[in-house]
């Protein structure tokens, strides 16, 4: 198994740190992980986009211009990564301030209303979990358990606490998550 | 000579052991020799040539390895108070020195001097200052003194057109790294004493690890100011001491007010 | 127990040097590598083994405290990204010359002049071929993972102590800043002074346990004897080239085409061997892991045995003269680069390879 992500929104959305709970917990469960961010002054008050992929086996190019899936949180990255997804691929995307949908009709199209579940669950900062869950539900690659392994090692001790709000936020992804365009 | 005299007894000098037989390559004449002997009379009064480790420059004193019996490592040109640094704190219970000239130390070195000095690294570090660049043959030095004439300033040091003369020393001892500031001289027999006493007095704060103790000693240089030496040391005393007077410019962490 | 890490690269280095044993790091912030001496300052090795971790004012200051601490006789080391390393070619020069054991990281960033941050491999020639004055080389060595980030500190320190010589780690922006998976080797312990005075007797720490003094300098002002050292010097670069080429191949024995690549190129070309295996083009791949001495050898082997070469750069084109000195003009070797901080993609080299051989 290889899956090849884009995540890619704002930054303060929490995609760097969402591609980093996913590549520990790859880990977790003894797969291999790249996370590779864009970096530089192109993040500065823009946008954020990071690949990660896990795989079972030795990663080759951690920098790629074809995902399995794309998960997409903001306009331009719409415009940006849409075309990057690989036919049959997936397109994860938050509909919340989009203003021109996706339109390929060779992949798969699903839609995460993560900011308006995490405002009303009073929970902005699980809106990443949000869209993780609803990852995770189209594509089950790595258990819940290990996730909450990969929070915790990606969390200061200090923020523990705040683990099963996180959990919460990702089942509640998994729920909302709706099929826009399924081939 | 009666040959009768020649016994221990009698004996009221001899060259420090921690000089080398190595014979000097500086100009008759020059401070450079007496510095370096003052030096090493010292660490070795103070027996610690097994705990000091020396940092040679680029200019005249290139070479100053050759005649310093103790460890010593060969800096690029400016950067002796990096190595220095970089000694000291891997090796804290040692003695450290630098040993510079104006180029060296006020032009290309510049920001190696000033940010040791800020560090507050505790190093001695000794400043021979003689107005002009002497291993390349007399250019103009940072502390070549206005209207005074040098290969590259051959018409005078125009400060308009070259800048004014830098007084590092001073300026180093404004800096709160700093602990010990002098500025001394070497071309008489008192002033060698003062200047010997001062550097005694930087290696052993050097010990207490209380900052930076730099010691000035303005020198001649009778070829680079194509004079005889004894004529270089009348020039150095009317024109050189004027611009940078001898005497201790910080003590105990204090400036002096004059 | 395994000790399993998600880093970045940049922090795999950093906790490789404590853990190496090292006793020193001078550095100045540049971006992309400013994380090795975050993750240093973060860590506190001063309390976790006794090394000493200092910001210089300056890369010239970084580099010549690293010549004064090695030539101390302490393992040692500094980082930066290719401005900070154009600044410090003058004491690498001397550090070479002077035969002083070091550690230099390179994170390259894009150029030339202050150029960009993102991912380059333009640095290729100033690393191998030199870089400063005179006639010196580096050990070069190019991770092209996070976890060769960590492994090959080590080595170089091991390395560089081994032939008194400074190593080089050539990284880029993208791997100093991408995380992966990373086993932690476990920490070795700093040198005592015993093994000092053992391992590095000319070093010059005071006349430590009786010895004779010692002078540490490049200069020789004397002709012959600068002749003599620089014959010295060479016959050791030699012995270096006898010993310590190392290198990857994937898929070369049945391969007709190799693609030679080092660092972050060469992930790119193993993905674009998968996608040239699909479609039953038989590619192969060499990735040199030491830059100096190069794998002349292997590539001259397999010249007799393909049909053609090409070198994949995130440059202009650089290490491709080595690979066209090593085949010697028996097959030909074509050239395929990105600069600027812009990455090839596997697609886009697979495009390049069908078109140059024609395939």
């Amino acid at each position: 198994m290889t899956e090849e992500i884009i995540i890619a929104g704002f930054g303060g959305q929490g995609v760097l740190s969402m591609g980093k709970i996913m590549a520990y917990s790859g880990i977790m469960q003894n797969q291999e992980v790249s996370w590779m961010p864009s970096y530089g002054p192109e993040m500065r008050g823009g946008t954020a986009n990071v690949t990660v992929i896990i795989s079972d086996d030795r990663i080759s190019s951690p920098i790629l211009n074809k995902y399995d899936t794309a998960i997409i949180l903001n306009q331009q990255s719409m415009d940006k990564f849409e075309s990057t997804v690989k036919p049959g691929g997936m397109l994860i995307y938050d509909p919340n301030g989009i203003s021109r949908h996706p339109s390929r009709t060779d992949i798969n199209i699903y839609q995460v209303e993560a900011a308006k579940q995490a405002a009303i669950m009073k929970a902005s900062k699980t809106f990443n979990m949000v869209v993780l869950g609803a990852f995770l539900k189209l594509k089950p690659i790595i258990n819940l358990e290990n996730i909450e392994k990969g929070l915790k090692k990606s969390l200061p001790e200090r923020h523990y606490h705040m683990i099963p709000m996180n959990i919460d936020a990702i089942n509640q992804g998994s729920e909302i998550v709706k099929a826009i365009h399924v081939l | 000579m009666n040959i009768e005299m020649i016994k221990p007894e009698n004996l009221v000098y001899t060259k420090t052991k921690l000089m080398t037989d190595n014979a000097l390559s500086y100009c008759p004449g020059c401070g450079h020799g007496t510095a370096h002997r003052i030096i090493m009379e010292v660490i070795d009064e103070m027996g610690i040539q097994e705990d000091t480790i020396g940092i040679a420059p680029v200019g005249c004193s290139v070479l100053a390895y050759e005649f310093m019996n103790i460890d010593m490592q060969e800096a690029s040109h400016g950067r002796a108070p990096a190595l220095a640094t970089a000694v000291k704190r891997l090796w804290p219970d040692k003695y450290v020195f630098s040993y510079q000239g104006d180029g060296d130390l006020a032009a290309i070195g510049t920001a190696e001097t000033i940010h040791a000095c800020n560090r507050g690294e505790n190093i001695v570090m000794i400043f021979i200052n003689n107005g002009i660049y002497g291993m390349t043959g007399g250019q103009m030095a940072p502390t070549t003194l206005p209207n005074m004439k040098t290969a590259t300033s051959p018409y005078g040091r125009d400060v308009k057109e070259m800048g004014h003369p830098l007084k590092m020393t001073e300026l180093i001892a404004q800096l709160p790294g700093t602990y010990y500031v002098t500025r001394q001289a070497v071309h008489k027999p008192a002033n060698v004493r003062k200047t010997k006493k001062a550097i005694r007095k930087a290696f052993e704060l050097s010990k207490e690890n209380v900052g930076v103790c730099f010691i000035e000693i303005v020198s001649n240089c009778n070829s680079g100011w194509k004079m005889r030496p004894n004529e270089a040391n009348i020039w150095m005393e009317d024109n050189m001491f004027p611009f940078f007077p001898l005497g201790d410019i910080k003590v105990d962490g204090q400036l002096i007010t004059k | 127990m395994k000790e399993l890490r998600l880093m970045k690269g940049n922090e795999a280095m950093a906790e490789a040097a404590i853990r190496a044993g090292f006793d020193g790091y001078f550095g100045y912030p540049i971006t992309p590598q400013s994380e090795v001496m975050e993750h240093l300052q973060k860590e506190r090795p001063a309390i976790r083994t006794g090394m000493v971790v200092l910001q210089a004012e300056s890369e010239v200051a970084s580099i010549n405290m690293v010549y004064g601490g090695a030539a101390s006789g302490k393992n040692v080391l500094t980082s930066s990204s290719s401005p900070g390393i154009s600044l410090m070619q003058e004491g690498i020069s001397y550090i070479a010359a002077a035969e002083l054991p070091c550690l230099i990281i390179n994170v390259v960033r894009g150029g030339p002049g202050l150029g960009d941050i993102q991912a380059a491999q333009s640095d290729y020639f100033q690393a191998v071929k030199g870089g400063g004055h005179g006639d010196y080389r580096l050990i070069v060595l190019a991770p092209s993972s996070v976890q060769e980030c960590s492994d090959f500190v080590k080595l170089a320190l091991e390395l560089a102590n081994k032939y008194n010589n400074p190593a080089m780690l050539l990284s880029d922006g993208a791997i100093g800043q991408m995380m992966e998976k990373v086993e932690l080797f476990p920490q070795q312990p700093r040198w005592t002074l015993e093994e000092i005075r053992k391992k590095k007797p000319w070093a010059t720490n005071g006349r430590l346990f009786n010895q004779e003094r010692h002078i540490v300098t490049s200069l020789h002002l004397i002709p012959e004897k600068l002749e003599a050292h620089n014959n010295h010097l060479q016959a050791k670069y030699k012995e270096i080239e006898k010993n310590e080429v190392r290198y990857e191949e994937i898929k070369c024995d049945d391969a007709e085409y190799i693609i030679v690549a080092y660092g972050l190129a060469s992930r790119t070309a193993q993905k674009t061997l998968q996608l040239a295996r699909a479609e039953g083009i038989k590619l192969g791949l060499i990735r040199p892991i030491t830059l100096f001495p190069f794998p002349k050898i292997p590539i001259s082997t397999y010249a007799e045995k393909v049909k053609g070469f090409l070198t994949l750069e995130m440059s202009a084109g650089q290490m491709v003269e080595d690979v066209r000195l090593a085949v010697n003009g028996r097959v030909p070797v074509e050239f395929y680069g990105r600069t600027g901080g812009m990455l090839p993609a596997p697609d886009e080299v697979l495009a390049v390879v069908k078109n140059v051989f024609k395939i």
